[in-house]
């Protein structure tokens, strides 16, 4: 067996990094462009141009959470401000579409620079608090207030009805689709370019310890404000991005589902990294697409998802995947096979029992009409009767068993490792 | 006059159910150092089981019952999953929190089902107690301002005067040194938790019957609640009581007068186009409480009684 010494693993994460880091890049923009050439159908431009939409927004929240350690609860505010001002400058003329998320990321960042003022005085648990305030206060101004936003209907814009690029007016899903993706591609280039920054990497210090590089003679409140700022204008260009993508600036641009939405992607993708909210907000556009249409009971897996994340992998979804790729490569995965394989039978008889239990609780609560009982393929899951309690005993069992035989083959590992 | 003294009577009600939960809010953040974010929803959670047991038992018991099974969950999640979160940091109990907050609305969706419930009024509580002209306080508002004093006078009763109290409030000031005396300053945090989850399911119970009670009911007042323990400064039941009066009051007052924005503003001699100044101030009651967030924030960052913490 190879042994794996520290100078070697540092060697081979050294090449394989940027190796790996060129080529996510370009797998990245390859994903991005190549439905411009294969898609036909105008619903799975819209879905995608959703997705992109939240990957800009969670990665501008991150530079928050991530980077600067601020838990906001009001994000989606700017993203929606940023909207509505896009779309009013788009409807008075005299602008192409192409420049939109511009404006709108502007107009995020001035917004910013209001609201950041008063929250950014304070970190931790009161700017959670002080966010949370500022979205509902924009949250409940774009209901009451009379002019600008357009009250329950909102703001619309025909984005075909914008100055045309040659043959390009836009108005066509795929030529928005193109000048969303594009957007996409420059925000998250420009995002990453900014945490390469001294002034990222000092957000970082005032996210680890503030009174330190308060000692150090920088003005934390100062490091944070301009995060903030920065923040927000990446949401107004996320927010825009819908806008385009839907043509509507609505109060649900700028609701607190939508800013509980961006946090619950960022966290479960990861905060650590950078990629990791990119990977949390196609999590959640997957789960909402894919699942929603299936199971009334999705926002429960959401949430358990969540609150599993938290509990188990605080560093989300990508700092869980990049643990076990530095495990695979420093041990074999021969010797990985076994506990890989008994933590996924665990996991998925877990999981199993888990869908039974819900949707069949859901289908006793919400489908009664339909004799309460939940339906996969020629399969009925009824909880009165005992086959379907059969089922999710001998599932648990099954997911306990796995556990138990993992941990004992962990343990002999480990035995056997030392002894060596 | 009668009116503004109903409104202040109502306002001053509704205040003290915000102080019940704000009081717990602020006890559990001085002694766990988290914010707990599913506070509203406990309160939500103690206005549906005081739904379910008043159907049942009648109101008397669901005062009784419903706290102490929010309060028994509360402990529950306190000893499960917040502990275990505390190991990842206090951000992420903010999160677990959240998370929770989340899990329990689509919870309640499941058990009471997604339309408003209404728990009706025990026939004595029924009616009006006192009539100034046209303006009428209502019996069962009077009812819960008794309720909501009597249960914070006990408390603080028992947090100044019985031993008990003594060692708690050590503890949330000085958690190690009460632990070097021998006490569990762990299983004090979980009664901190209980009975801070346990007060907002009272106010639930008891603010139920003038709500509507809906899986949306946690969402619309836990803003508020955060709102006012930071108006009150974080950590300061002082504050946390001041501001819920104060954002009670003024909410109250807000709804109640027929005033319009441009009459109010007419009278400083700015004049302001129609659509803004048809806008009455019943119109813009919900924004309230965050305007005076905003301008708190604005005119003092640490909140009405909060120490100076300027990082916290």
């Amino acid at each position: 067996m190879r042994k794996p010494t520290a100078a070697r693993i540092r060697a081979d994460i050294a090449q394989g990094r940027h190796l790996g880091a060129a080529s996510r890049w370009a797998a990245g923009a390859a994903l991005l462009a190549a439905p411009l050439f294969f898609v036909h159908d105008s619903w799975i431009f819209g879905y995608l141009a959703q997705a992109a939409a939240m990957i800009v927004l969670a990665l501008s929240y991150n530079l928050l959470l991530g980077e600067t350690g601020l838990l906001s609860f009001g994000h989606a505010a700017f993203a929606g401000l940023g909207a509505f001002a896009a779309a009013h400058w788009f409807n008075r003329g005299g602008i192409a579409l192409p420049w939109l998320p511009l404006a709108g990321g502007c107009a995020g960042a001035v917004c910013g620079a209001l609201f950041g003022a008063i929250a950014t005085r304070r970190a931790g648990t009161a700017f959670a608090m002080i966010t949370l305030g500022i979205g509902e206060l924009v949250a409940a101004a774009v209901w009451t207030l009379p002019e600008g936003f357009g009250g329950a209907a909102g703001v619309a814009i025909d984005r075909g009805s914008g100055p045309a690029w040659g043959a390009w007016d836009f108005g066509a899903p795929r030529q928005a689709y193109a000048v969303i993706a594009v957007w996409t591609a420059l925000s998250v280039a420009a995002m990453f370019a900014l945490t390469r920054t001294p002034l990222v990497r000092i957000a970082n210090a005032v996210r680890e310890n503030a009174m330190r590089v308060a000692a150090l003679g920088v003005d934390p409140r100062r490091i944070r404000y301009a995060m903030f700022v920065f923040a927000a204008f990446f949401a107004g260009i996320a927010g825009t991005l819908t806008l385009i993508d839907v043509e509507l600036a609505s109060s649900e641009s700028v609701a607190m589902t939508r800013s509980g939405a961006v946090l619950i992607a960022t966290v479960i993708g990861g905060s650590s990294t950078f990629f990791g909210p990119v990977v949390g907000a196609l999590v959640l556009t997957g789960l909402s697409g894919a699942l929603a249409g299936v199971s009334r009971a999705w926002p429960v897996y959401l949430g358990l998802l969540f609150v599993g994340v938290v509990l188990r992998w605080p560093e989300g979804i990508a700092g869980w995947w990049c643990a076990h790729r530095s495990r695979v490569g420093a041990f074999d995965v021969r010797s990985q096979g076994w506990v890989y394989l008994l933590g996924g039978v665990a996991a998925a008889a877990w999981v199993g029992a888990l869908v039974i239990a819900v949707e069949s609780l859901y289908a006793l609560r919400f489908a009664a009409d339909a004799g309460g009982v939940w339906r996969l393929g020629g399969f009925a899951f009824d909880l009165a009767s005992p086959a379907t309690q059969a089922v999710l005993g001998g599932l648990l069992v099954l997911g306990v068993a796995a556990r138990w035989a993992l941990r004992a083959t962990v343990q002999a590992g480990t035995r056997a490792g030392g002894d060596e | 006059m009668q009116a503004f003294a109903v409104a202040t009577l109502n306002g001053v009600s509704y205040g003290l159910l915000l102080f019940m939960l704000s009081a717990g809010l602020t006890l559990i953040f001085s002694m766990l150092g988290v914010l707990n974010f599913a506070h509203a929803s406990f309160y939500m959670l103690g206005a549906y089981l005081g739904y379910s047991i008043a159907a049942h038992a009648g109101f008397g018991f669901a005062l009784l019952w419903a706290p102490l099974v929010a309060g028994g969950v509360g402990a529950a999640l306190e000893r499960t999953l917040l502990r275990r979160a505390r190991v990842n940091g206090p951000l992420h109990e903010l999160l677990l929190t959240f998370g929770v907050a989340y899990l329990l609305a689509e919870f309640v969706k499941l058990v009471w089902g997604l339309g408003s419930v209404s728990i009706a009024l025990p026939p004595m509580l029924d009616g009006p107690l006192m009539t100034w002209g046209d303006a009428t306080f209502s019996r069962y508002r009077a009812f819960m301002m008794m309720v909501s004093v009597g249960t914070l006078g006990a408390l603080y009763a028992l947090l100044r005067t019985s031993r008990t109290g003594l060692v708690l409030r050590a503890a949330l000031t000085h958690a190690r040194a009460v632990e070097s005396l021998g006490h569990d300053v762990a299983r004090i945090g979980t009664w901190v938790f209980a009975i801070g989850t346990g007060l907002a399911a009272l106010a639930g119970v008891i603010g139920a019957p003038l709500a509507v009670v809906e899986p949306g009911m946690a969402e619309a007042v836990g803003s508020i609640v955060f709102v006012v323990v930071i108006v009150g400064g974080l950590g300061s039941i002082g504050g946390a009581f001041a501001a819920s009066l104060l954002i009670g009051c003024v909410q109250t007052w807000a709804v109640g007068t027929t005033a319009s924005l441009g009459g109010l503003l007419h009278t400083v001699g700015v004049r302001l186009p129609s659509a803004w100044a048809a806008l009455t101030v019943a119109q813009a009651a919900p924004l309230v409480p965050y305007a005076l967030l905003i301008a708190m924030l604005a005119w003092r960052p640490r909140g009405l009684f909060g120490r100076r913490e300027s990082d916290a």
